[in-house]
């Protein structure tokens, strides 16, 4: 009787011990989790401010200011403009 | 031990056993029951906390080892057809204090001005304001805000919030509109969606550690719920385009006000919808209420001759006169009671489509007199004048037509050339769609849409081919608007000259429009131009307006890649001075 009573113990104070183990464990992966989840919400800020960035860079009025005074393009005048016609006339279609 | 000790401890040993203990026989079961009470009350009052008034402890408890955190949800986005952002939101932080707790040494407060760019005596200043609560730093960068919370002074709070940026700027301001605090939408299409745009954060219950991390999800109580994005029918491009050859207009012409809509022929889309005056919505300090107006949407105006191809298109539907049929014009006048109608440039006899072409009011006026005024309502109504335009936008206005019962003789013929009657750009726009296609009229839309949209059928297609061909010839030399034409590509359209309401009668002020569309082969777009008191000397919607028509459509065209359907030399300008013009 004794005995048996002996390996229950042992068995109860493996699963006690295993327990603590497991709780600990799952605290710390959700310690990590969180930490990953902070680390997606920053990037998700930075990915924002990305797009942010390069609609403000990308916007037509910049764009065509730099053409115009930096790289001094200009838009053809239709006198210098050819038209130039596909052998096949669906090709031209868009 | 001494001898003396021992006799002082057998004498006391001794007096101790002389006068024997006699408890009284109550004595030890009262203490025992005294005892046994107060464990009692202790077990009482354990199993009463435990069991029945739980809540207090279980709540002070919790308060100690969980919290709700708030998840934050984006705003959704505000994209033009192509996907480019129009409005988005970021995250960024507040600083904020309770005054009578904020502690702070000379030199944190120093170092907090630092980081944030400003004066220790400014937040001094702001510290003072108020003792219950203030802002430090309204919505700056997360990273500032971090360093600036790493001084950990005590009593500096942050708070995350979400700020709004419009890349577009004053270029797509009317439109987009603007959010005001909470992002909570307040003009433009950011109000008119404010359901669908904004999010609804989430919350969550966790157990936090001593260091006030998050250890353990115990529940979620709401899931955050991300707002969507909206996709406009606006291309930005084309929006930019429209803006800035109108700006161009205006500063040329001095006018006061000005307006420019874009419409896709086959759907409806507004592709541009340009405002002046403007505003920058990403710094709005010195905005008036004007500013912030959508004219083309909200505003108003008389149109003049741009309402003249409904009255011929009226005529021709009931079978009153042919596209060649002779109208008598001369000596330019037309006189109705007290009232007579002028001609800028008298004419003799013209044809209908040459009443159009040389935009005479004289015959447009006799034109809609052989018509019944219920006629001529009915086509001025169902091109979608006097109703409002649902385009999704707020506070768009329809604009005035009054029923056909009460028109005087005199107003139904001022009606035929566009005065007694308002509209808006959006409108105008709209109802040449019907000449553009084969006799529909699309419905505006602000939103994207995907495909071919059907139209609602108001004319007969030879009709509408009929008016499409004189509206070609207005731009042709001997019409108002030769200056429309654009190399490439066949324009067709109508100019605008209208007197200014100013108190009861009509003043010196203009308005000057033109609405057109190209190419006429296999027209794409509607362009609807508007200049308000054009002041520089020019005031024709011919001279002034049509330019503008003639570049933003050119530049349209080739943007989008419509094939052309004309040689590129195919502009033909009159002689100098040779120019006809015309009024209303």
């Amino acid at each position: 009787m004794i005995r048996v009573n002996v390996a229950l113990l042992a068995i109860l104070v493996a699963c006690a011990l295993s327990l603590v183990t497991s709780r600990h464990q799952s605290r710390r992966l959700f310690v990590a989790l969180e930490h990953e989840q902070a680390a997606g919400r920053a990037l998700e800020t930075e990915y924002g401010q990305l797009q942010l960035e390069q609609s403000t860079w990308g916007m037509p009025a910049r764009v065509e200011k730099i053409a115009r005074e930096q790289l001094k393009m200009q838009m053809p005048s239709a006198a210098r403009t050819d038209v130039v016609a596909l052998p096949e006339a669906k090709g031209t279609a868009q | 031990m001494t001898a003396a000790g021992v006799a002082l401890t057998g004498r006391a040993t001794r007096s101790r056993e002389a006068v024997p203990l006699v408890l009284p026989r109550f004595r030890s079961p009262l203490v025992f029951g005294a005892l046994a009470l107060l464990f009692m009350v202790l077990l009482a009052r354990s199993l009463y906390l435990q069991w029945f008034d739980n809540e207090f402890l279980q709540g002070q408890g919790t308060a100690r080892h969980s919290r709700e955190l708030e998840v934050p949800a984006h705003r959704g986005r505000i994209v033009d057809r192509a996907g480019e952002a129009l409005a988005l939101s970021t995250p960024v932080k507040s600083l904020w204090a309770f005054p009578d707790k904020f502690d702070a040494t000379p030199e944190q407060i120093a170092a907090l001005a630092a980081i944030l760019e400003t004066t220790p005596r400014k937040i001094n200043t702001r510290l003072d304001a108020n003792e219950d609560f203030a802002f430090i730093a309204k919505q700056v960068a997360p990273e500032i805000a971090e360093r600036a919370m790493a001084l950990r002074i005590p009593g500096l709070h942050d708070q995350n919030e979400y700020r709004r940026f419009y890349p577009g700027g004053e270029v797509t301001a009317q439109i987009v509109g603007f959010t005001g605090d909470h992002d909570v939408g307040q003009e433009g299409i950011e109000l008119a969606q404010q359901a669908w745009l904004s999010g609804i954060p989430g919350s969550r219950r966790v157990i936090i550690n001593r260091r006030s991390e998050a250890v353990e999800d115990v529940a979620a109580i709401r899931a955050p719920q991300a707002g969507h994005d909206l996709s406009l029918a606006i291309d930005a491009r084309l929006q930019y385009l429209a803006f800035r050859e109108l700006k161009a207009a205006i500063d040329l012409n001095k006018a006061k006000a000005g307006g420019l809509v874009i419409l896709d022929v086959k759907t409806g889309e507004i592709l541009a919808m340009a405002n002046w005056p403007t505003y920058n919505p990403n710094s709005r300090n010195k905005v008036a209420p004007s500013m912030m107006r959508n004219r083309a949407l909200t505003d108003t105006f008389e149109p003049g001759s741009t309402m003249k191809p409904f009255t011929i298109a009226a005529a021709l539907e009931a079978g009153r006169v042919r596209p060649d049929t002779v109208i008598e014009t001369a000596p330019g006048t037309l006189t109705i009671g007290p009232a007579t109608i002028h001609d800028a440039h008298p004419e003799g006899a013209l044809t209908v489509e040459q009443v159009i072409q040389k935009s005479s009011n004289v015959g447009a006026a006799k034109i809609a007199l052989s018509l019944p005024s219920a006629t001529l309502w009915e086509m001025f109504s169902s091109a979608g004048f006097g109703t409002l335009p649902k385009t999704g936008f707020p506070g768009e206005v329809s604009g005035r037509l009054r029923p056909a019962k009460s028109w005087r003789p005199i107003e139904q013929a001022t009606m035929a050339y566009g005065h007694g009657i308002s509209v808006n750009l959006v409108q105008l726009a709209r109802a040449y769609t019907m000449f553009a296609t084969d006799g529909e009229v699309k419905s505006a839309t602000l939103f994207k849409t995907d495909g071919f949209v059907a139209g609602r059928p108001v004319l007969h297609p030879e009709t509408a081919r009929a008016v499409r061909h004189m509206l070609e010839l207005v731009t042709s030399p001997g019409g108002t608007a030769p200056r429309a034409q654009v190399p490439g590509y066949r324009v067709a359209g109508k100019t605008g000259t209208a007197h200014k309401v100013e108190g009861r009668g009509y003043g010196n002020k203009y308005v000057a429009s033109f609405v057109g569309f190209a190419p006429v082969s296999n027209p794409r777009l509607v362009v609807a131009v508007m200049l308000d008191e054009p002041s520089a000397g020019q005031y024709y919607g011919g001279i002034v307006a049509a330019p503008v028509f003639s570049s933003v459509t050119g530049s349209a065209l080739r943007m989008l890649g419509v094939p052309t359907d004309a040689p590129l030399n195919n502009v033909i300008l009159p002689p100098e001075g040779s120019e006809i013009r015309e009024e209303t």
